[in-house]
């Protein structure tokens, strides 16, 4: 029996992947498909589900509700879809932050002296040493009205001789993008500086000889072969900020709500988990979408190979 | 054309800091002139400085001292893209991202040439390097020695007042080496462009070169013709460099006008009548070369000068050749025999232990400078 498994390549190949198999199946695809049973639910009186099949929450999702302040039976007002549109231009604008600020120090890193690359790459990791609430915790320590920055600021304008206010910083929609940005640059910086380190000198150098400055070297020889580092670090950033909600609950307080807070909100303050569900569903689906487009045009940040 | 001289290298020095932090003289007071449309290779070992001097030809390093003009200019620190020449890189540099012909009208786009004009003339830079239809291939689906071709392609299409050439040919097996080698000279001498080619292959520089500079340590040890180079080596270095030599110390008896008489101690004789070469003086101490092939084994004992008589110890038969090797009074000697009649007849091998005689031709004797 050993000795056919030896020789049979595909048996190996199906006992290899066994454990992850069973792994994903009992605790993502099972709870997912638990998940959109629940989301066609109904809750119950004292918060628990009732299998039922309702398209309710969804219909509440798109704003149309039953809890009429005016006492309708349905009435319209798209706060979900605000939160959704909200967490979407929070996600992109925090990618693209992330990416013109990571770039250049990537660039830097990867152009860098061999024995220095690897201070500055451990620099880049320090802080992912420290929990991540606790990081967040310290923007607000700096952010807030008798914060860091605004003691910092107070000194300066002092110094100027002009009037200072302190700035409302903290509970605003700039902090919980200054907050992500600080949580994921280093998820867009290594994968751009694997990319770009691979890049030989020598192309560059051809680049040069051929007739190139410096500016369309970087256009079209150093921006073009960095890519697949830019698409793998937009893929781990862009997702994840789509559905936290630590950064927002800390930096953004009760004014800046993204769907992953009304998510944690609705299983754990509202006790409505097929609301959540459905929620937590239509972010899946939202963040695939946007996904499935992205990779469409420029790939999963696999290096260009021969087709 | 200006002037005479495609390229010329003046007293240039390039000194690295080695992670040490010592200084290293890479190129150390190279001087060289090379001429408009010659095929000029710089041949040495790894380390000797034909590499660093590429590339500051092509503007990739700056000459810590010294000067370096291209069509008679000085050309300073004038940066890669504004110098009139290119390069082909040791391992291609070849943008994997892009097409062969994207590959190849890169430069001319760089030049801001009318798109008209690229297709013409990307067209007929692959034509000369017969990648016809390969246009829309990317790097990664060619063979090594496509990929080859399209970095000479990309760079030739620019037409370079110099071509340089960084080791073209080294990771291509022997046989396309041999083939693009022919090739390689043809084009140059179809298009006269100026090519500069480094290689540490004697083989290669010999067949494709028409000068050739020999360099050891940083220093250019001998500039001239591959039959200049190869015939009379103006050091030891270079005769041992290239192909193969026996060498006996020796010391200059008499110096005539156009021959000499030299001692050497090993052999316990005179040769007589070897050609002089310049900077030696009477009396002084040399190093006496010979080529194995130039040494005449000879049945009957002849009037001729510079005669012994050997033993021979061993001998090789490698098809072409038998190499013989010789105990020659108290010194080696090997002799390769070209088997320009069949070996197959018994009569015609040496043995071991054997009395032959040898005549070293004076023509072919050369005494040299000790290193």
């Amino acid at each position: 029996m050993f000795q056919r498994l030896r020789e049979n390549k595909s048996v190996q190949g199906t006992l290899l992947a066994l454990p992850t198999m069973i792994w994903l199946s009992v605790l993502l695809i099972l709870p997912l498909l638990l998940t959109l049973v629940i989301s066609f639910g109904r809750r119950s009186p004292d918060g628990n589900v009732i299998f039922t099949f309702t398209l309710d929450n969804y219909i509440r999702l798109l704003g149309y509700h039953t809890n009429c302040a005016g006492g309708q039976a349905r009435c319209f007002d798209p706060i979900y879809a605000t939160i959704l549109w909200r967490s979407l231009v929070l996600a992109f604008n925090t990618t693209v932050l992330v990416i013109l600020l990571g770039y250049p120090l990537a660039y830097f890193i990867a152009r860098a002296h061999p024995k220095k690359r690897n201070l500055y790459l451990f620099m880049v990791l320090i802080p992912l040493w420290t929990n991540f609430v606790i990081r967040v915790y310290a923007w607000m320590m700096l952010l807030r009205k008798e914060g860091g920055i605004n003691i910092a600021l107070g000194w300066f304008a002092n110094l100027l001789g002009i009037p200072f206010q302190p700035l409302e910083m903290l509970y605003t929609p700039g902090a919980v993008l200054v907050g992500m940005v600080y949580e994921f640059l280093p998820f867009m910086i290594l994968p751009i500086f694997t990319s770009l380190e691979k890049i030989d000198n020598s192309l560059y150098e051809a680049a040069a000889d051929l007739g190139a400055n410096a500016i369309r070297t970087f256009l079209r020889v150093t921006l073009p072969l960095s890519m697949p580092g830019v698409v793998a670090g937009t893929i781990l950033v862009f997702i994840p900020v789509m559905g936290t909600f630590i950064v927002s609950d800390i930096l953004g307080g009760r004014q800046v709500i993204l769907v992953g807070n009304l998510i944690q909100r609705q299983y754990l303050d509202a006790r409505d988990p097929t609301f959540g569900a459905a929620a937590a569903l239509i972010l899946m689906v939202m963040t695939l979408i946007v996904t499935y487009f992205y990779t469409r045009r420029f790939g999963f940040g696999e290096e260009i190979v021969a087709v | 054309m200006a002037g005479e001289f495609a390229v010329e290298l003046r007293d240039v020095v390039k000194n690295f800091i080695t992670p040490e932090g010592s200084e290293l003289a890479a190129v150390d007071h190279v001087t060289m002139q090379i001429r408009n449309g010659e095929f000029f290779s710089m041949l040495g070992s790894s380390g000797c400085g034909k590499t660093t001097s590429l590339r500051m030809i092509a503007g990739f390093e700056w000459p810590t001292e010294g000067e370096i003009y291209i069509e008679g200019k000085a050309v300073g620190h004038t940066p890669p893209f504004q110098r009139k020449v290119n390069t082909v890189f040791q391992n291609y540099a070849l943008f994997q991202h892009m097409t062969v012909f994207e590959n190849v009208a890169f430069g001319l786009e760089m030049e801001g040439a009318a798109k008209e004009e690229i297709k013409k003339r990307v067209a007929k830079a692959l034509e000369m390097v017969q990648l016809t239809g390969m246009e829309r291939r990317r790097p990664r689906q060619l063979s090594g020695g496509q990929q080859q071709r399209v970095a000479v392609a990309r760079a030739l299409v620019k037409i370079p007042d110099v071509l340089l050439l960084d080791e073209p040919l080294g990771a291509l097996d022997l046989k396309l080496r041999k083939e693009m080698q022919l090739e390689l000279k043809a084009l140059q001498q179809q298009l006269g462009i100026t090519f500069v080619y480094v290689t540490h292959d004697q083989e290669e520089a010999l067949t494709m070169s028409d000068r050739i500079a020999v360099m050891s340590k940083g220093a250019v040890r001998q500039i001239g013709t591959p039959v200049e180079i190869y015939e009379r080596p103006s050091n030891r270095f270079v005769a041992d460099f290239i192909g193969e030599a026996n060498f006996f110390d020796g010391r200059i008896k008499s110096l005539a006008k156009d021959e000499a008489l030299v001692y050497v101690p090993a052999l316990n004789a005179d040769l007589t009548g070897l050609p002089v070469s310049d900077g030696l003086v009477n009396g002084e101490e040399v190093v006496v070369s010979i080529r194995p092939e130039k040494v005449r084994i000879t049945a009957e004992e002849t009037m001729n000068t510079n005669l012994f008589r050997g033993k021979v110890t061993n001998t090789v038969y490698i098809g072409t050749d038998t190499h013989v090797y010789l105990d020659v009074c108290n010194a080696k000697l090997k002799v390769y025999e070209q088997n320009r009649i069949s070996r197959l007849d018994p009569g015609s091998f040496y043995t071991v232990g054997q009395e032959v005689l040898l005549i070293l031709p004076p023509e072919n004797t050369l005494f040299l400078k000790k290193d």
